[in-house]
């Protein structure tokens, strides 16, 4: 088998067994679908929406939602591997490191994606506005790769320390500015077109190309001994 | 056994394989720290006596402007050391020399420090000037962000302890921080366009008259050479507190 | 009778040597943090051989076999296999060895037979689906084939740690503690696989606390006692006493 044909191949059976075993525990899927449609409705009563105002912040409630609950569900990929022994099963295996890194961001894509499915027809619904177009994908997928690009690595980084839960989020929220504002800036310009606005789509895709590619090389620095 | 006395000391030699030899002196001589810490008390003396006496007021500001000589070189200095642990950084997952973490480590102790310090100071001085404390200026919210990177970046070491696992961990934390950087300044500067809100007026040095722009310069150079200074004893302090680790498990092991 | 350990084997037969042994380790260190568990660590081992690595606990074997799986990395010291060195090729050598460690390292939430074809693809076997219903023949697992492993037994995943471990045909093979939790079947069959291995040719390493059985199955011992290499030779010339012997005159030793 060829390299690259092997790279994928491992690539998708790391994935298929973490989408099989997530499916049987079903563990944190579920969880965080709620959480994420939770604040949503929580971001209601904070905010204040009357009509006018409305393109403005509730962009704003629908990202924030992805991005906590993206922050629950990020570490239960790499959880999968520390029940027993650690990544040693993995690790032993002739796989490259970014195979690995591969399929543990494309199961995160997987499961913020399943989430993102049923939280943006809500939000239209409950906020009342028009997102359940096919113009909302672009934006949807760029911003969670950049998402979960950042939050496996970090997933994987926090994984063995003591205040897992709260100390993914300190790292990678501040990290996450430009996919926060390019993705609210990009969804306004999607309800409510304006003219002149900067390229936030190109910004975000720039940030997941760069990204991507530092994540993917520097995963195996955090998951080896 | 709690003390280790000199034989064991001098006659653990390092082995030419170990990835971490132990380095005797500081890095530049005992005659190069004095004179690193002789020449930054004189250019600091000199930059703080320009900056109140030689520099005129400004016309707009007054003398509150005069807190530009500290917040510039400070924030420049907070930013320097961020590319300092991310060059650092790098250099340590490629050699893994522990050498390059200590580096790394001390960059980002001293750059939480005067990034602090760049936040307090762009406060003060935008209090007169924004009639608030804190507005959302594009190069004071970069700012911002870098601190809440570099403090991540002190609780993931303190959560990982002393280990060489929470080293890598780190160090990956300091590249993907680094190159986030100029991303989050391009990103909050797209988005205040749409609200021209109030800036801190650094961008007056196309009318400053040249005393304004050689104090700032002089300003700048007496808090790299201060960073330096800082740097020096930071990294010199991570150096014993490994050697003291690693004392102590030789003492263990040869006891 | 036993070796001289004090000119490391590694120093005439050096990984360009034609009859070069599989395994060859050299002033093999490791540190964990301040612990040392490996102290200058010397043996080379044939090709063909098993090796019984025999120690009271904390003598450092686990943290060996994880340097020969390449799981873990040498402080110092240098670790060869079939001429690859193990920080530098460490691809190469994970496709022909195969590790079973303390912990089964099978999935609880997968079943027998989607655990072996998990694995099969990693080591890019074709025909995952044959090799794991001849696997789960072979080691008498057809009855619970289908079954998630959280159900099976400690035996029962053992043998389930045993097929992953062989599935690929490795070169050689390290088990820590193999036989824990077996029940009577399971020991027959490590039995059975090891004077297979033998007869085929390939090299084993594993370790045990039970001495006799050990030096039964094994030609060679390697003792180690404290991180260090006490004893390595011909299991014919090494009686269960004498290595006991050992465990207590290098524990006993006054700190």
């Amino acid at each position: 088998m060829s390299n690259t044909r092997l790279f994928w191949e491992q690539t998708l059976a790391i994935l298929w067994k973490d989408v099989r075993c997530e499916l049987r525990t079903r563990q944190i899927w579920l969880a965080m679908g709620m959480f994420a449609l939770l604040t949503l409705v929580v971001f209601n009563f904070a905010f204040d929406l009357r009509v006018d105002n409305q393109t403005a912040v509730a962009p704003g409630a629908l990202w924030i939602a992805f991005v906590f609950a993206s922050t629950l569900g990020l570490g239960r990929t790499m959880a999968a591997e520390q029940e027993q022994g650690a990544m040693d099963r993995l690790l032993l295996c002739p796989v490259d490191r970014k195979a690995i890194f591969a399929a543990k961001l494309l199961g995160n894509l997987v499961f913020i994606g399943a989430v993102e499915v049923v939280a943006v027809p809500v939000f239209a619904a409950i906020y009342n506005v028009p997102v359940v177009t096919v113009a909302v994908l672009p934006i949807l997928a760029l911003g969670t790769l950049g998402i979960a690009s950042l939050g496996t690595l970090f997933a994987a980084i926090t994984a063995n320390t003591r205040a897992r839960e709260v100390l993914l989020p300190i790292l990678v929220f501040p990290l996450l500015v430009p996919v926060v504002i390019g993705a609210v800036k990009a969804t306004q310009g999607m309800i409510d077109p304006a003219g002149g606005e900067p390229p936030w789509l190109g910004l975000i895709a720039a940030f997941d190309v760069i990204f991507l590619s530092i994540a993917a090389v520097t995963f195996r620095y955090v998951i080896e001994e | 056994m709690q003390t280790v006395d000199r034989d064991l000391v001098s006659s653990r030699a390092p082995s030419a394989r170990s990835r971490a030899p132990t380095t005797r002196g500081t890095l530049l001589g005992r005659y190069g720290e004095l004179a690193l810490a002789g020449a930054t008390a004189l250019v600091m003396l000199l930059a703080i006596g320009m900056a109140f006496f030689y520099a005129p007021p400004e016309a707009v500001q007054g003398n509150v402007q005069r807190i530009e000589y500290i917040h510039v070189p400070i924030a420049w200095t907070a930013f320097l050391a961020f590319f300092i642990v991310f060059v650092a950084s790098a250099l340590y997952l490629w050699r893994k020399d522990e050498r390059w973490d200590w580096l790394a480590r001390s960059g980002a102790e001293i750059g939480t420090i005067f990034t602090t310090l760049a936040l307090i100071t762009g406060s003060l001085w935008g209090r007169p000037v924004w009639g608030a404390w804190w507005a959302w200026d594009a190069r004071m919210t970069t700012t911002l962000i870098l601190w809440f990177i570099y403090v991540g970046y002190l609780l993931l070491r303190s959560y990982t302890g002393r280990s060489a696992a929470g080293a890598r961990a780190a160090a990956v934390l300091g590249i993907v921080g680094f190159v986030d950087v100029p991303i989050d300044y391009l990103s909050v500067t797209w988005w205040r366009t749409l609200h021209p809100a109030l800036q801190l007026p650094l961008g007056q040095q196309a009318q400053a008259p040249a005393s304004v722009v050689v104090t700032l310069m002089v300003a700048l150079a007496a808090f790299t050479l201060l960073f330096g200074y800082l740097l020096l004893l930071v990294y010199r302090l991570q150096r014993l507190q490994s050697e003291a680790l690693r004392l102590r498990a030789r003492a263990e092991l040869d006891g | 009778m036993s070796m001289a350990l004090s000119s490391p084997l590694a120093a005439d037969v050096g990984p360009s040597s034609t009859a070069r042994p599989l395994v060859v380790v050299s002033q093999l260190e490791k540190t964990f943090e301040i612990r040392p568990v490996l102290r200058k660590v010397n043996f080379a081992l044939p090709a063909g051989e098993t090796l019984a690595l025999l120690g009271p606990n904390g003598a450092g074997k686990t943290t060996l076999l994880r340097v020969l799986a390449t799981l873990v990395r040498p402080t110092a010291g240098e670790v060869w296999v079939a001429g690859l060195e193990a920080t530098r090729d460490a691809h190469e050598i994970r496709r022909m060895i195969g590790y079973v460690g303390h912990q089964p390292g099978v999935y609880e939430d997968l079943t027998v037979r989607e655990n072996l074809r998990f694995f099969a693809r990693m080591y890019g076997l074709r025909e995952g689906r044959a090799l794991a219903d001849e696997l789960v023949e072979r080691v008498g697992l057809r009855a619970k084939a289908n079954e998630r492993v959280r159900a099976l037994s400690r035996g029962q995943t053992q043998r389930l740690a045993l097929a992953r471990g062989v599935m690929h045909d490795p070169t050689l093979l390290l088990l820590d503690e193999p036989d824990t939790g077996l029940d009577e079947e399971a020991g027959a069959l490590l039995t059975a696989l090891l004077r297979e291995r033998a007869a085929a040719g390939k090299t084993t390493i594993f370790t045990t606390h039970q001495l006799a059985r050990g030096l039964s199955l094994a030609g060679r011992a390697l003792v180690l006692v404290g991180g260090r290499a006490v004893h390595d030779g011909l299991t014919q010339a090494t009686s269960a006493d004498q290595v006991r012997g050992l465990y207590r005159r290098e524990t006993g030793r006054p700190v």
